[in-house]
């Protein structure tokens, strides 16, 4: 029995792992665009589920192999989070934070309409990438495609160190986070900045939306929950702090299945907006959030 | 009140009392139904973003608790329709000072995500907690209203019902924000700091102007729970809080009447469009219900492009922008 207990702890920590993971990437995705644009794009969650399905329809309908339906895939969401800046961020000339929440309110309808009526109401099924016979690990299963979910998270964390630190481009977005008008004295049009990180932030999304689509079973209505979550964990881990959001996403996965496996699975959705909730009220800056970093940012 | 608010409940009042007499078909006066009680929590709705200048990403959570006391009460527990309306407001004004004392210290973002958090948090307990909600099947069996002896079970009668409900709101709405707490509370929207230090007490003036609009939800929320009988979560879900606060923004943040105007045209748009697409049946168009959500979004994003103080804003400038257009063209004329 002793042996039991461990072994479904074990399966609860993998499952927390591989949803930690996609929370992750979406809290990622609004700490980009928060850090360039002070905005929190509620329509985040809708890049997740586009990139999902174009994943679906791409590999299923169209028969291509995953490696370059990933690619199109992810292009295709990048370019929908270009137009979105281009088409509703930079038109507005006189920019206040209840008109920018409702923009990308609008927005998110819009694109979820729009995956309503292109993919219609059903879930969508995909293929693990790599089988999904799981891996036997002290009596806990893990699926092959939970690897694949932690590694490639993996990928996009060293990527991300790489780009922001040692690349021209990724200096200058850090240095529009931090002071948009110095950064636009020393020469870098932030206005090419703002449109990168919506299609870095789309880009990521879709990454997060592909992988987990063969888990979940992706469907139109689903972006609103993983945004909602995905805020929950950016917060969690301190608007704009991406390594943050990777440990606070693993916690909040870890937290959401341990409660889900010893209290009430019909719960599950609730704990992790109720840690959001929390958060929010006791330390709005975030575990790992300074609260003089927040308190500069205009709220 | 001022003169223009008197006219336009004037001309409101006739519209309803007229408007049975030429619409007929029930399957119409209960769209005119549900249009009256999103009128209701959008002149809530409206109090509170257009007149503090807090959003509210949560208010079908308020919508659904009104609707659920009603339903639990009347239909498990026997009580009085009344008695359970009067207990759903006090339920849903005690949950809104609840959530609204830490929430509203948030602003912008925060705020947003907190109440969108906490309106996700009642949809999933709806659906969860079988044993008193009943779950996905929801609460059957919710016994009519009835007023002075009238018991409210055709379509026309809470039809008049349910609009003479949204004049008592409009009347009291109106009247707040022309009283102290009103110009308050417009304080606050313009800047809240500058508010406080004029001596408006920001933070339980936001929290009020919350637990109001919660109940011109909640109420209703137990109106439609009397109207239809039967409730189950699918109508309250975090996708109706944002069809609220696209009904205000869209009409126009700033009045009362903006709210209405925009809770009407959306309420109605779906009806019309799909009464219009039986013109165009012959070119292979026809409208479906599953273009609402599309429809909504890309009104609300052309509204906050191109007119983000709302329709009847908007209205205004056009009017102005003709007018002066008027001006200078006899101006032309003439010399």
């Amino acid at each position: 029995m002793e042996s039991g207990g461990f072994t479904d702890f074990l399966q609860f920590i993998f499952m927390g792992l591989q949803r930690g993971c996609i929370y992750a990437l979406v809290a990622m995705g609004f700490n980009i665009i928060y850090s360039a644009t002070g905005v929190i794009n509620f329509a985040q969650g809708e890049f997740v589920v586009l990139g999902g399905l174009m994943m679906v329809t791409l590999t299923t309908g169209f028969g291509l192999s995953i490696v370059f339906a990933f690619l199109i895939s992810t292009l295709f969401v990048t370019i929908i989070g270009i137009l979105m800046e281009r088409c509703t961020i930079n038109p507005v000339k006189k920019p206040t934070v209840l008109r920018l929440i409702i923009i990308t309110i609008a927005v998110s309808i819009l694109l979820k309409g729009v995956a309503m009526i292109i993919w219609g109401k059903g879930s969508h099924y995909m293929r693990h990438f790599s089988g999904s016979d799981p891996f036997v690990i002290a009596g806990a299963t893990i699926l092959p495609q939970t690897l694949w979910i932690i590694g490639i998270l993996g990928v996009i964390v060293v990527a991300f160190v790489v780009f922001f630190n040692l690349t021209m481009t990724g200096k200058s977005m850090r240095a529009c986070a931090i002071n948009r008008d110095a950064a636009c004295l020393a020469g870098i049009n932030d206005r090419n900045m703002v449109m990168l990180s919506f299609a870095l932030s789309a880009g990521i999304g879709a990454v997060a939306g592909i992988i987990v689509t063969p888990i979940i079973q992706m469907d139109y209505a689903r972006g609103a929950l993983l945004g909602l979550k995905g805020f929950g964990v950016a917060v969690v881990g301190g608007l704009g702090n991406s390594l943050g959001a990777v440990i606070a996403g693993i916690l909040v996965g870890v937290l959401e299945a341990l409660s889900g496996g010893y209290i009430s699975s019909h719960y599950m959705d609730a704990i992790a907006l109720l840690i959001l909730l929390l958060v929010l009220f006791v330390r709005p800056s975030g575990l790992f959030g300074s609260s003089e970093a927040s308190r500069l940012k205009e709220f | 009140m001022r003169h223009k608010d008197y006219m336009g409940l004037g001309i409101l009042l006739l519209v309803i009392i007229f408007l049975p007499f030429v619409i007929t078909n029930d399957y119409y006066l209960g769209v005119l139904v549900f249009t009256a009680l999103n009128c209701l929590t959008c002149i809530g709705l409206c109090l509170l973003m257009g007149y503090a200048g807090q959003i509210s990403l949560g208010h079908a959570a308020f919508y659904a608790l009104g609707a659920y006391a009603t339903g639990i009460l009347t239909a498990k527990l026997g009580w009085s329709s009344w008695m359970a309306m009067g207990t759903g407001v006090i339920i849903s004004a005690g949950v809104a000072f609840l959530v609204g004392v830490p929430s509203l210290r948030l602003k912008g973002h925060y705020l947003a995500m907190a109440t969108l958090g906490f309106g996700a948090i009642i949809h999933i307990v709806l659906i969860a907690a079988v044993n008193m909600t009943g779950g996905p099947s929801g609460v059957v069996g919710i016994p009519s209203l009835h007023f002075f002896g009238i018991e409210l079970n055709t379509d026309t009668r809470f039809f008049y019902f349910s609009w003479s409900t949204v004049i008592i709101g409009l009347l009291l709405a109106l009247n707040l924000i022309h009283s102290r707490v009103g110009r308050g509370l417009r304080a606050i929207h313009g800047s809240e700091d500058a508010a406080g230090s004029s001596g408006v007490n920001t933070s339980v003036y936001k929290i009020k102007v919350f637990m109001v609009s919660a109940v011109y939800a909640s109420v209703a929320g137990s109106l439609y729970a009397n109207y239809v009988n039967y409730i189950d979560p699918g109508p309250f879900d975090v996708m109706h809080s944002v069809l609220l606060l696209t009904m205000v923004a869209v009409g126009g943040m700033h009045t009362i009447w903006g709210a209405i105007t925009g809770a009407t045209v959306l309420s109605l748009l779906p009806e019309f469009l799909s009464s219009m697409s039986d013109y165009f049946e012959s070119l292979g168009l026809s409208y479906q219900p599953d273009y609402d959500t599309l429809i909504y979004g890309g009104i609300l994003l052309l509204m906050m492009l191109f007119l983000p103080e709302g329709l009847v804003d908007g209205m205004n400038s056009i009017r102005r922008i003709t007018s002066t257009m008027f001006i200078r063209a006899r101006k032309k004329l003439v010399f």
